[in-house]
């Protein structure tokens, strides 16, 4: 193949990837030039953006720590298992994706609400999640953690199978095998898609509001903190939305960085 | 008859003959459509469509009125967008193509109005605040509005939607009827500020908050799931919803008849059943 017909193919199959990325960036492009010096002022020290902020970083920080705790064994037993139950839980895990976030909020209050199929032994004292901050956490694992076991079940897929057969022939325990082969190798994938789910419950939305509420301080994240002023205020709704992007691009940035960071030093041992 | 309605905004002085052929008909309609698009734009436009822009509280009495109005106009297609005022005010304003609108809130008209996109708003109902409360929600029961406080759990609306600014009214004025701390008694027991009435009813009536304050219309939809409270007539708020001709409106003649029906006995008793109240001065009545 000439040299010519080479570039020219890779300028093509460039093209068309730009046409998304012109789709993906121009509106977020807009949100910035959109917005005045004013404007981002009077966004910042609008009463309802600090709570948001750090109730937003606080309820996703955990929330992804609960993903990752609970999400990784499960991806790990997910990528080993054969056979019709497992491709069943694999489908039904996938499913919150799917639904409208208002439905899983909906959803959500059936099970775990006052009024819920297991109200009856959750609140003996009549004590309730909904309204709360937990209930903030809920709804954000409920809708980020699928995508976390799809990227970490793909990950753990992707393992060349004959070195964990290795590691166990070696008399290598299976919790000895998980943690220091399969985790390690895997890394670069459990990473992205700890970002993608961490991203997922930033922006989560419609779950929160029908089953947490909107309270200032207490309930109300960015995102509604953002649909609120929406009602009375657009520019102060912009200016936070602001926020929310800019805080979102720099720590998916940091994830980047800190994924391409642990393949390098991979390649380093190996 | 419909080939007549097509020509009516551009007729310029020849008559029609009923004889004609209907191809002869045809083609006329097809050039005085082609030469009144060019001198009068949106003029031309067939008036066998209606777009209406309202409050979601609307939904039920408007389509009720709807259906009243395609009964006389056959031929007629009404189509129908019910959001939050908010939204629909801010569609208006991004150029969304509608004939009519019906907010359930006078600041939003306003706006609009001092914006040039709609003229001359009419009153045309009032929907009052009531206090819904849960059935059977195992807390000590609520007997009247000054029993609020006892609540366990209140959802209201956030002060940013207008039955959140509503609510905050009534219980400033509350004050001087139920005692000075009235507003912060209620304000300890509020768990949420919701975005919509929707929302707060929607809480109420699964039982996950006690109480909640709406619209009467609203509630009137949940009497199944939750028992009204009426709010005192002195402390209460009562929401007026005007209603306007869009200024570009495409089909300004159809828009007209709405209005008229809408404002009409037949209207306003569909408007009653749904739980509004007629407007107080006569029915006329512009709002500034």
């Amino acid at each position: 193949m000439s040299r010519r017909r080479l570039h020219a193919e890779r300028r093509a199959l460039g093209a068309i990837g730009a046409v998304l990325v012109v789709f993906l960036v121009v509106p977020l492009v807009a949100l910035f030039f959109s917005a005045t010096g004013e404007t981002v002022r009077a966004g910042l020290g609008h009463p309802l953006v600090w709570p948001a902020l750090r109730l937003s970083l606080l309820t996703t920080s955990v929330s992804l720590v609960l993903v990752v705790l609970f999400g990784t064994p499960l991806a790990w037993w997910l990528a080993r298992a054969r056979g019709r139950l497992a491709g069943a839980i694999e489908a039904a895990v996938a499913l919150p994706i799917v639904i409208p976030p208002a439905v899983a909020g909906v959803a959500m209050l059936l099970a775990f609400g006052r009024r819920g199929i297991l109200a009856g032994w959750l609140y003996p004292a009549g004590w309730s999640v909904t309204f709360t901050t937990a209930a903030v956490v809920m709804a954000e694992v409920f809708v980020s953690a699928p995508l976390f076991v799809q990227a970490a079940t793909s990950a753990f897929r992707r393992i060349d199978s004959r070195l964990i057969v290795v590691a166990r022939t070696f008399g290598a325990s299976p919790l000895r095998v998980f943690f220091q082969v399969a985790l390690p190798l895997a890394a670069p994938g459990l990473v992205a898609g700890a970002a993608m789910s961490w991203a997922r419950s930033l922006g989560e939305f419609g779950a929160t509001l029908m089953f947490a509420g909107n309270l200032p301080g207490v309930t109300q994240t960015l995102p509604l903190a953002i649909y609120t002023t929406l009602e009375s205020d657009l520019r102060a709704a912009q200016a936070i939305s602001l926020i929310l992007v800019v805080v979102a691009f720099v720590l998916l940035l940091v994830v980047r960085a800190a994924a391409r960071r642990s393949v390098l030093r991979e390649d380093a041992g190996a | 008859m419909r080939g007549r309605n097509r020509l009516a905004p551009c007729r310029s002085g020849a008559s029609l003959h009923r004889g004609w052929l209907a191809a002869a008909l045809l083609v006329l309609v097809a050039v005085g459509g082609a030469g009144c698009q060019r001198q009068g734009g949106h003029l031309a436009a067939r008036e066998d469509k209606l777009v209406v822009f309202a409050a979601a509280s609307l939904r039920e009495a408007f389509t009720a009125i709807g259906d009243d109005l395609k009964r006389g106009r056959p031929g007629v297609e009404i189509v129908f967008n019910f959001a939050g005022t908010q939204e629909l005010r801010a569609q208006l304003q991004h150029g969304a193509g509608a004939d009519v609108f019906a907010s359930a809130d006078r600041r939003h008209m306003d706006e609009l109005v001092a914006a040039s996109e709609v003229a001359s708003p009419t009153i045309f109902a009032r929907n009052e605040l009531v206090v819904v409360v849960a059935k059977d929600s195992g807390a000590a029961a609520l007997e009247n509005f000054a029993d609020l406080p006892n609540a366990s759990r209140i959802v209201i609306g956030a002060p940013e939607v207008p039955i959140g600014r509503y609510t905050s009214e009534i219980l400033d004025r509350s004050a001087a009827r139920f005692g000075a701390d009235f507003r912060a008694r209620v304000q300890a027991k509020v768990v949420s500020r919701e975005l919509n009435v929707r929302q707060v009813l929607a809480k109420v009536s699964l039982g996950e908050a006690q109480a909640g304050f709406i619209y009467r219309t609203d509630a009137q939809q949940a009497l199944d799931r939750v028992t009204v409270l009426p709010i005192p007539p002195e402390v209460n708020v009562i929401a007026e919803y005007p209603i306007a001709i869009v200024t570009k409106a495409a089909h300004p003649v159809l828009a007209r008849a709405w209005v008229d029906k809408v404002l009409s006995d037949a209207g306003q008793r569909q408007l009653r059943n749904a739980g509004f109240l007629g407007p107080s001065a006569p029915a006329s009545r512009s709002s500034p």
